[in-house]
């Protein structure tokens, strides 16, 4: 072996590693979490964890462990937003693929591209300064942070994803499709409604998906926007406190090594759960629409 | 007839609608902030520390701490990302292996911030005894961008055309000759624009650095890798809701996000104008 066939074999295993590290990184991030996290039910017993309302930690002589109330606030603040985002985002991208003339689609997409950017926190700052007291006057509420603010901001940080996802599905629909529907004499919309946006239907499920994986995993916005109170909550104009918001608002004053400590890992750990269940799942979906491809 | 043609006007009106609402979103918040922010930034916000309890002065500990922290995301994440890549575009067989590793890279995007915040507390924080400072911060953030410069440089080498490496293999080169100077080269505006792309994002991120290095205020610039550090993102946040007297200061938080904003856009930009003047350069 000389020092060139050494060099290579160095750098095929270097890569390898590199390679196979992604699947370690994903790996520790999961052990870390539970390692930490399940220390929460040497103190808390699981069904208290996952069933009662009550999260107060620092309650003097029965500090209680239930994360219902945040899980609940979660899937509806997520839920209020694609409601919003869904619609508006699969509309634009159906436009952007199918409709827009080529130099108005080149112009669109740098503004989605941008959306993108925004870092969540000036969203939140955008909820607060804006959008809040727009929603205190239109609602005539002592206070617009609230879950439907939340939403709102969710619904903007969820709309690339879900318009950059579904507009490649609607594309990765094959031609003929759409030339067989426009020979029999049907017009562009039908198509785009009976024909073009059933083909693509999957794909458009894999991106809404994303899209609740990123709303329900954001934490900035909500955490900003929501109020952040420790209720279940009744209706859109409650204020929310969020899984997120909650690990937020309190890892930095929680002493290392007690059962609060534990506990912010655990919620965290239903957190990384719950992601990895709605990626899994768009990707399921992502492979139906990919055959197209091939 | 005449009603398919109504219903098409009609459909497409509402189409083109949703498009034209997502500009108007975009629009009224950079409107909104431009307006506020711009009579606040001047040269002495820009390079003044924070006076008077952070009511007066400016922004510069805050721009030189996420600069710091980026540039630690960016020594971790761009070399591991670009070799991750190469291994998936250039070595490996497609296959079991590589299946999971590719199911581990989009899982890995999925995960939320503040998870990786978590993780940043448990490893660097905890378990590597580094405090929170910021170099946790940093290789917190370079884990949360990993995913996205693995996806981008693999793309970018997938764009290198075959015959690059035939040729160079043809005339005995080894692999790793022919990936560092026929393959890199080709690809390597690609693999810039990603990283960039991905740096910006890591750098208007908060929930990770919350707890693992970033600070309230502090008092003089961070002197080493194990010191805490102010930032951007971290400064609007606490501007806006954890001053004590954040209706005053609300000015001075507007300055802020639009600088953050400027910032992120400018780096984006940058990373456009790279990739079309390197383009150019290797496509003869």
């Amino acid at each position: 072996m000389n020092i060139r066939n050494i060099t290579d074999k160095f750098f095929h295993y270097f890569f390898l590693v590199s390679g196979v590290s992604a699947i370690g990184i994903l790996f520790a991030i999961f052990v870390m979490l539970a390692m930490n996290g399940l220390q929460t039910f040497t103190d808390v017993s699981i069904s208290q964890f996952f069933l009662s309302t009550r999260w107060n930690p620092s309650a003097f002589g029965e500090p209680s462990y239930g994360i219902l109330s945040l899980v609940v606030s979660s899937i509806m603040v997520t839920l209020g937003a694609m409601v919003i985002a869904v619609p508006l985002g699969i509309g634009t991208a159906a436009y952007l693929s199918e409709i827009a003339p080529p130099f108005l689609r080149e112009t669109l997409k740098p503004v989605v591209e941008i959306l993108a950017g925004i870092p969540s926190v000036v969203v939140g700052f955008f909820g607060i300064v804006f959008l809040g007291p727009l929603i205190a006057d239109v609602f005539n509420l002592t206070s617009g942070l609230n879950a439907l603010n939340g939403s709102i901001l969710l619904a903007i940080m969820a709309l690339p994803t879900i318009v950059s996802v579904s507009e490649d599905a609607i594309r990765s629909v094959p031609k003929d499709f759409k030339e067989a529907s426009y020979a029999l004499g049907v017009n562009r919309w039908l198509t785009l409604v009976k024909i073009t946006l059933p083909a693509a239907s999957s794909g458009i499920v894999a991106a809404v998906m994303l899209g609740i994986g990123r709303a329900i995993g954001e934490t900035m916005t909500v955490l900003m926007a929501t109020g952040n109170a420790l209720q279940m909550p009744g209706s859109f104009f409650d204020s929310v406190r969020t899984m997120t918001a909650n690990i937020a608002i309190e890892l930095g004053e929680v002493p290392f090594g007690t059962t609060h400590y534990f506990g912010l890992f655990a919620v965290g750990l239903v957190l990384f759960f719950m992601s990895l269940a709605v990626n899994l799942t768009a990707e399921h979906f992502t492979k139906k629409y990919r055959r197209y491809r091939t | 007839m005449k009603i398919k043609q109504l219903q098409q006007y009609i459909g497409f009106g509402i189409l083109a609608a949703c498009a034209l609402f997502v500009v108007i979103i975009l629009f009224v918040i950079l409107y909104d902030i431009a307006a506020q922010g711009l009579g606040v930034i001047s040269w002495s916000f820009l390079t003044e520390a924070p006076r008077a309890g952070m009511t007066e002065g400016g922004i510069l500990p805050a721009i030189i701490g996420t600069f710091f922290v980026t540039i630690i995301t960016a020594a971790f994440s761009v070399p591991l990302g670009v070799s991750a890549a190469i291994y998936l575009s250039e070595y490996a067989q497609e296959g079991l292996l590589t299946r999971w590793i590719r199911a581990s890279i989009r899982n890995l995007a999925g995960v939320p911030s503040i998870v990786y915040g978590l993780f940043g507390v448990a490893l660097f924080v905890r378990a590597l005894s580094f405090g929170t400072s910021i170099l946790s911060a940093g290789l917190t953030l370079g884990l949360l961008t990993l995913p996205w410069i693995i996806t981008t440089a693999e793309e970018a080498f997938r764009t290198v055309p075959r015959s690059y490496r035939d040729g160079a293999l043809a005339l005995g080169a080894t692999n790793w000759q022919t990936i560092w100077r026929n393959v890199l080269p080709y690809a390597f505006p690609g693999i810039l624009t990603g990283a960039i792309l991905g740096i910006s994002r890591a750098a208007g991120e908060t929930a990770p650095i919350l707890f693992t290095g970033v600070a309230f205020f502090l008092p003089q610039l961070p002197g080493s890798l194990l010191d805490q550090f102010m930032a951007l993102p971290y400064h609007l946040y606490i501007m806006s809701t954890q001053h004590h007297a954040i209706e005053a200061v609300r000015p001075l938080a507007y300055g802020t996000a639009l600088v953050l904003i400027v910032l992120v856009f400018f780096l984006n930009l940058t990373a456009i104008i790279i990739r079309y003047r390197l383009r150019k350069k290797y496509t003869r």
